[in-house]
């Protein structure tokens, strides 16, 4: 794959690639076939994309973008829903539908960040305890066990409180509780595959515990992984909108949904839609990646499925 | 089995000493000076410095963390700033009402997931099945504090069927503290216009509050349901003639409720930790709001006997669990 020699014309080297590959590309048509077989997973696909797309280009087709860090216009405060503003306007005057559109940006990159970070550190220490056993993996379990041992929004609660509030120590806290689930899901995966044949064959004819774990434990645990993250980045955008509705995660006027929740809170009853579009897009995204995160599953490690 | 409870029990001991070397360290990290806070915003530093003597904050920290372990062991988790009262007796307060929320919840989530479960598996693919799961998966994804705004401003303000929050009416005498429950202390004390009033005001927290809970309960119930009404003996008892009620309602629930209960027990932990949200939301007496609160006003002392009791309950919740299921299925035992 990594041969600079002149490349040969698309038409020609697309065929010969799907010829060496015939067996990844069925593989690919039979995973595309399965997925699209559940009309659920499509719709968990469609929200997901339509979340991606809107956290790409977000910024760039919202009617009011100067509203989106906080402007201020008093004339036009607390308006109701009209074809100006589709979702009101705020205390500010700014526009909701624009802050909402833009809040899906600063979701993204804190459900990629406590994601990210969390497998970053649960899955090597998941595949050493599971792969090498014994004292290792008795250590490494315990410790993950007593961050599993009380509810992750409490811990994460104590954590912020001790930190101070803000968008960054709320994201900080979740990673912190976040990561031993990954130990959990990669260590119970390599604890059944380190006595698969094969990886003994690996190891009888030499091969080190470095080149075992990269090509043999870890390709597999990819499934898992891919699964659970998906579902993950769902849970943890939810999360850090629940810190933020407490008020202890971003702070206004950062376009953040639970902390636009947390606002508009205090404007209720009369002016309710404050709060209504900020929820209602939390509630699409985190289902979007669970029916996706479900599908993705269902299609990768049926096994692993029920139902 | 007493081998398996002590290691259990053991293990529990191990996990305990872990969360309080936790609070330890989250209560240390903090950039924010304990002493200053305890003093008050305008303290002198000769004010703050005795403070800190004190509170032996000028000890080395394996002193302190020593210390605060011997605290603990008395059951000294510290005074809350705010309320000026020792945390114990707040949290004394405060932990059975959110507890009460949570057994309604757990209730609710348990006599509507089973049903639907059950419905969901026995008629499986049809439209009734796709629309439970729908509801399951949309229990998980709704936030909780969203829906409880949604939810009060319809049923409470608009409609005005149920109060707004809090747990009694103002005007309401609170029952004779039994239970510290307000509800089944109402129920034990037989002051049926109290128990009326407290359900009013229990419906909307604790239904907003099962919704995870149910969602898992029901999905568990389902996939367990399908799987063991696709086994040998089931096939067996319906080749008998056995009549589907008798195989479903008997044979098969009873096999696919072990795994349900552990669910429903793992959950109860979890669930007082969505009590920080839900209570928040309507006002509700309890440890939830009580760790918002003073977690907002940068009041560690009570955040940290939050986490700590809430860890606890959800350690021995998850304890009762295991041995349950020791008890009921002895191949677990080992491991």
């Amino acid at each position: 794959m990594s041969t600079t020699a002149a490349a040969p014309p698309a038409g020609p080297r697309l065929a010969r690639l799907r010829v060496e590959h015939a067996g990844l590309f069925r593989q690919m048509r039979f995973f595309a076939w399965t997925f699209a077989r559940s009309p659920s997973a499509l719709l968990g696909l469609a929200l997901v994309l339509a979340f991606l797309l809107l956290a790409a280009i977000g910024p760039w087709i919202v009617p009011y973008p100067e509203d989106a860090q906080g402007a201020v216009n008093l004339a036009r405060r607390l308006q109701p829903p009209s074809s100006a503003h589709f979702f009101g306007t705020d205390e500010m005057g700014n526009d909701i539908f624009t802050r909402v559109i833009v809040g899906t940006r600063t979701s993204f990159w804190i459900g990629l960040t406590i994601t990210g970070l969390a497998a970053l550190v649960g899955v090597p220490l998941g595949a050493a305890a599971g792969y090498f056993g014994g004292r290792m993996r008795s250590v490494i379990m315990r410790v993950t066990d007593v961050f599993l041992a009380v509810p992750g929004l409490v811990l994460a609660l104590a954590i912020v409180a001790s930190l101070g509030p803000g968008i960054l120590h709320g994201v900080l806290a979740l990673t912190i509780v976040w990561w031993p689930g990954y130990v959990r899901l990669i260590e119970a995966k390599a604890l059944t595959l380190r006595s698969e044949a094969y990886v003994e064959a690996a190891r009888t004819m030499g091969a080190s515990h470095g080149w075992i774990l990269r090509h043999h434990i870890l390709p597999n645990c990819i499934s898992p992984l891919v699964v659970k993250a998906s579902m993950d980045m769902g849970m943890a955008i939810l999360a850090a909108a629940s810190l933020g509705f407490i008020g202890l995660g971003a702070k206004p006027p950062a376009p953040e949904w639970g902390a636009m929740i947390s606002v508009g809170r205090t404007f209720m009853p009369d002016w309710w839609w404050y709060s209504a579009a900020p929820g209602l897009f939390i509630f699409l995204t985190v289902l979007g990646f669970n029916l996706f995160g479900d599908g993705l599953r269902d299609t990768l490690d049926p096994r692993s499925s029920k139902g | 089995m007493l081998r398996y409870l002590a290691r259990r029990i053991a293990y529990v001991a191990l996990m305990l000493a872990g969360l309080v070397l936790i609070t330890f360290v989250i209560s240390n990290v903090t950039p924010a000076d304990p002493a200053a806070l305890a003093a008050g915003p305008d303290a002198t530093p000769e004010m703050v410095a005795t403070m800190r003597r004190e509170y032996g904050l000028d000890r080395p920290l394996p002193e302190q963390f020593l210390r605060y372990v011997g605290d603990l062991l008395q059951g000294r988790l510290g005074r809350s700033i705010q309320s000026g009262n020792e945390v114990m007796d707040d949290l004394s307060r405060y932990v059975p009402a959110s507890l009460q929320l949570v057994l309604l919840a757990m209730g609710f989530a348990c006599a509507v997931g089973v049903p639907l479960g059950i419905l969901s598996a026995v008629r499986r693919h049809s439209l009734l099945d796709h629309g439970i799961r729908v509801l399951a998966v949309s229990g998980v994804a709704l936030p909780a504090f969203w829906i409880a705004l949604l939810l009060q401003l319809v049923l409470a303000v608009w409609m005005g069927w149920l109060p707004t929050g809090g747990q009694l009416s103002i005007a309401a005498d609170p029952p004779p503290v039994i239970t510290g429950m307000v509800l089944f202390d109402a129920l034990l004390a037989g002051q049926w216009a109290i128990v009326g009033d407290a359900a009013a005001h229990s419906v909307l927290p604790a239904f907003v509050l099962s919704l995870p809970c149910l969602a898992s309960v029901l999905r568990v119930n389902r996939a367990e349901m399908i799987e063991v009404l696709g086994s040998d003996h089931i096939t067996a008892a319906r080749a008998h003639g056995v009549v589907p009620r008798r195989v479903v309602g008997r044979l098969a629930l009873k096999n696919a409720m072990l795994p349900t209960l552990a669910m429903i027990g793992l959950r109860f932990g979890w669930m007082l930790g969505s009590t920080v949200l839900v209570e928040t939301v309507f006002d509700w007496p309890g440890i939830g709001l009580y760790a918002v609160n003073s977690a907002i006003a940068s009041d560690f002392k009570p955040v940290m006997g939050v986490t700590l009791t809430i860890g606890l309950i959800f350690m021995l919740a998850n304890l009762l669990v295991d041995l349950a299921y020791g008890w009921l299925d002895p191949r677990t035992r080992s491991a």
